[in-house]
């Protein structure tokens, strides 16, 4: 992270003395005064290292291995995933599924550039507007930053073209995933983020990272596994094939 | 059953035994939760190993808390949050009422917290003025019952669907709600609707932490109903309520516990959502809490760094332990008294709360050993709850007849041919009582296990004398 920002201008003060007091107890319960300078620097470097631990075998393999994996995952936790050939089919692709689905036409779309650039006008059925969600909003479709094929999650970053409330407040919600933004494990994701927001040496952290695994579901009353319980009932995934050769829908990645 | 005393221990139990609502809601746990870990951990071949290496990894952390801590609070500040260090639960509460008092707040929604039930924060902020409001399902009906949670995870999984239905017709009835619903999609919808206007309107959203990341300066929530983003995303101000060890080095080392986290807990291969949070709204954003604020509670941590029960700091709050132990099974999470329950809270609870208030819960064990097999952070579970009957012991807080008891056992103990010979008696004694019917319904000095069950009659030796016999055949052969 970078340490050049600002810190809060306002709220309350740190509570120094409970600081103070916690810092010095740990200590001394560890039987040790605060690490030394070169103690320091070997955990920093485990930071800055920031090594991979264990990956397990699921999460590697050819492409096609991964997003077959990616589907068969996504579906088990009641996830629906079709695929398009490229990104100009998506609005059809939306409007066709809420159409066979009979669910609301009104659609909330992410506020972000490259979904602004297709062809919802098209589409005489859906009545589209772009922002963040507001409690009547029951469908969204949003873009992500990335899908992981080990457990079949999407991952999406807020940002200015990215309101979390999209993924949380409609009833239905439609994710567009170029399949190459499909990796095999959680630990390539970090890395495509460290990327993609880089400052400096370090990188900085959106507001949330969201990691979403099927429809919200709960299974509070006696055990039994419900879907819906305050996030969205169901969860559409539109991957489009832009790896296949002479596709190409240019950069999407979320920044 | 009267709650929050774990002085009542015994009576609680005998109560619970007699619950056929809390039996019958409880059998699930061995035809649900039990199978399905072991799916999910069966379906991951490096379960094991991750489990060892989060092992490692909780250990290195404890041995540098400060370090880490001091480099979570340098990058939450550098984020734009703010990190509030309470030693007790009485500076967490008031941490968190100034916070709701800067804004003046009405209502506040909560996710779930298990940190948030260990300072009694509900009952602190309705005594203030401010109404906390559960959103995850089963913390939500337990609000409305009035009752703590039972299981760290699922925390009204010792209520019935008949009971949770009665429960929401009484309550929601002045809402409008008339009919009485009995599909359990139809419940969850009845509260999902009741609950979405009160996500809007509250002044602060209120969650827990399942780790903090130092690298990062960020907290991470596993939920699987989204209420916990929800509450987060939508109010003003985002608290996070959590403790000193959830602090881990970096994204990556979080993220080796997430593949154990929820295979232990639900036997999901992921939760629904796992979501990382890092400061207050950022620049160009449309939605987010203004403030991101972490209460980082010490309450009795920091002392049990360094000591025998050091290793029960590792847990990450699974309830796996709790779904696997018999007695948890047979008694439910109420009859212990307190927030944290089953065999991690039998351990947990003395050192939060001293041993003289929670004797009675380390001795509710069989040590049969199944907590500490299917722990995905091997704490030593059994062996602290030895520690702790040993620490009552020492500290006199064993009744007058258990010690004269454990005394009289110890003096045979130390005399082997004695102790031989009784068992021989007490042996032939039992066997003549019980020649009938092979079993007997009544002993003298076992009523409590002839009450429930009976005692089958001894047969055949003593286990030294079968001992003894098949060491002569093995060293004959």
């Amino acid at each position: 992270m970078s340490d050049n920002k600002s810190g809060p201008k306002n709220g309350p003060k740190t509570n120094n003395a409970g600081r103070a007091a916690i810092l010095g107890a740990i200590r001394q319960s560890l039987g040790r005064p605060e690490l030394s300078t070169d103690a320091k620097r070997g955990l920093n470097e485990h930071i800055a290292k920031h090594r991979a631990n264990l990956v397990p075998a699921r999460g590697k393999g050819d492409r096609a291995a991964l997003i077959k994996r990616f589907r068969e995952m996504a579906e088990a936790v009641s996830c629906t995933v079709e695929t398009v050939a490229d990104a100009a089919h998506l609005p059809a692709a939306v409007a066709d599924y809420l159409r066979a689905n009979n669910l609301p036409t009104q659609v909330t779309l992410a506020p972000d550039e490259w979904l602004a650039g297709l062809d919802w006008e098209g589409q005489s059925l859906l009545e589209t507007k772009s922002g963040a969600a507001g409690i009547d909003d029951l469908v969204s479709v949003t873009p992500a930053f990335a899908g992981v094929a080990e457990t079949g999650t999407l991952v999406a970053l807020s940002g200015a073209g990215h309101p979390t409330t999209l993924n949380f407040v409609p009833d239905y919600h439609v994710v567009a995933l170029p399949t190459s933004q499909i990796v095999g494990a959680y630990e390539e994701v970090w890395a495509k983020l460290r990327k993609a927001n880089k400052v400096g040496r370090g990188f900085t952290m959106p507001r949330n990272v969201n990691m979403i695994t099927g429809p919200s579901r709960t299974a509070d009353i006696a055990l039994t596994i419900e879907l819906g319980a305050h996030g969205p009932r169901s969860l559409h995934i539109v991957l489009i094939d832009d790896e296949t050769a002479g596709e190409t829908d240019g950069e999407t990645e979320q920044a | 059953m009267e709650f929050m005393k774990p002085g009542a221990f015994k009576d609680n139990a005998r109560a619970a035994l007699a619950d056929q609502d809390l039996r019958s809601a409880m059998t699930m746990l061995s035809t649900g939760m039990i199978p399905n870990r072991q799916g999910a951990v069966d379906r991951l071949p490096e379960f094991e190993k991750l489990s060892q290496r989060g092992r490692e990894l909780k250990d290195h952390v404890l041995a540098h808390l400060d370090f880490y801590l001091e480099r979570f609070e340098r990058n939450c500040k550098a984020a734009g949050g703010h990190v509030h260090w309470c030693a007790t639960a009485e500076d967490a509460r008031r941490e968190v009422l100034e916070i709701c008092r800067s804004v003046d707040a009405k209502t506040v929604t909560k996710g779930k917290s298990m940190i948030a039930e260990e300072i009694h924060l509900n009952e602190f902020l309705e005594q203030h003025h401010i109404e906390p409001i559960e959103t995850d399902l089963g913390e939500y009906i337990i609000q409305l019952a009035e009752e703590p949670p039972s299981h760290i995870i699922g925390p009204a999984i010792h209520k019935t669907k008949d009971q949770v239905s009665d429960l929401f017709l009484k309550h929601h009835a002045k809402l409008g709600r008339t009919e009485r619903q009995t599909e359990p999609q139809k419940l969850v919808n009845e509260a999902r609707e009741i609950l979405r206007q009160k996500y809007f309107d509250a002044d602060v959203g209120i969650t827990g932490a399942n780790y903090l990341i130092a690298e990062t300066g960020s907290s991470i929530i596993v939920t699987n109903e989204g209420n916990g983003d929800l509450t987060q995303t939508l109010p003003k101000i985002h608290i996070v309520v959590t403790s000193l060890e959830k602090v881990v080095p970096t994204l990556e080392d979080a993220t080796t516990f997430l593949r154990i986290l929820a295979r232990s807990a639900t036997g999901q291969e992921f939760s629904a959502y796992t979501t990382i949070s890092t400061g207050p709204r950022q620049d160009g954003d449309m939605d987010g809490p203004e403030e991101y604020h972490v209460i980082l509670l010490d309450n009795g941590r920091s002392a049990m760094l360094g000591s025998e029960v050091q290793d029960m700091l590792r847990c990450i709050r699974c309830g796996a332990c709790m779904n696997h132990c018999p007695v948890y099974q047979s008694v439910g999470g109420h009859t212990y008294g307190t927030v944290y329950v089953g065999p991690m809270g039998a351990v947990l609870s003395p050192a939060l709360l001293g041993v003289a208030e929670t004797k009675h819960l380390p001795c509710a064990s069989t040590l049969c050993g199944r907590c500490e097999e299917v722990c995905p952070v091997s704490i030593p579970l059994p062996r602290l709850l030895r520690q702790w009957r040993q620490r009552a012991f020492e500290a006199g807080d064993v009744p007058s007849l258990e010690r004269w008891g454990l005394s009289v056992w110890a003096f045979f103990a130390k005399r082997p041919w004695l102790y031989g010979l009784g068992a021989r008696l007490a042996m032939r004694g039992l066997a003549y009582l019980g020649r009938d019917r092979g079993r007997m319904r009544k002993l003298w000095f076992a009523g409590g296990w002839t009450d429930g069950r009976d005692l089958p009659a001894p047969e055949g030796q003593t286990f030294q004398e079968r001992w003894r016999k098949q060491q002569r055949e093995r060293a004959a052969s």
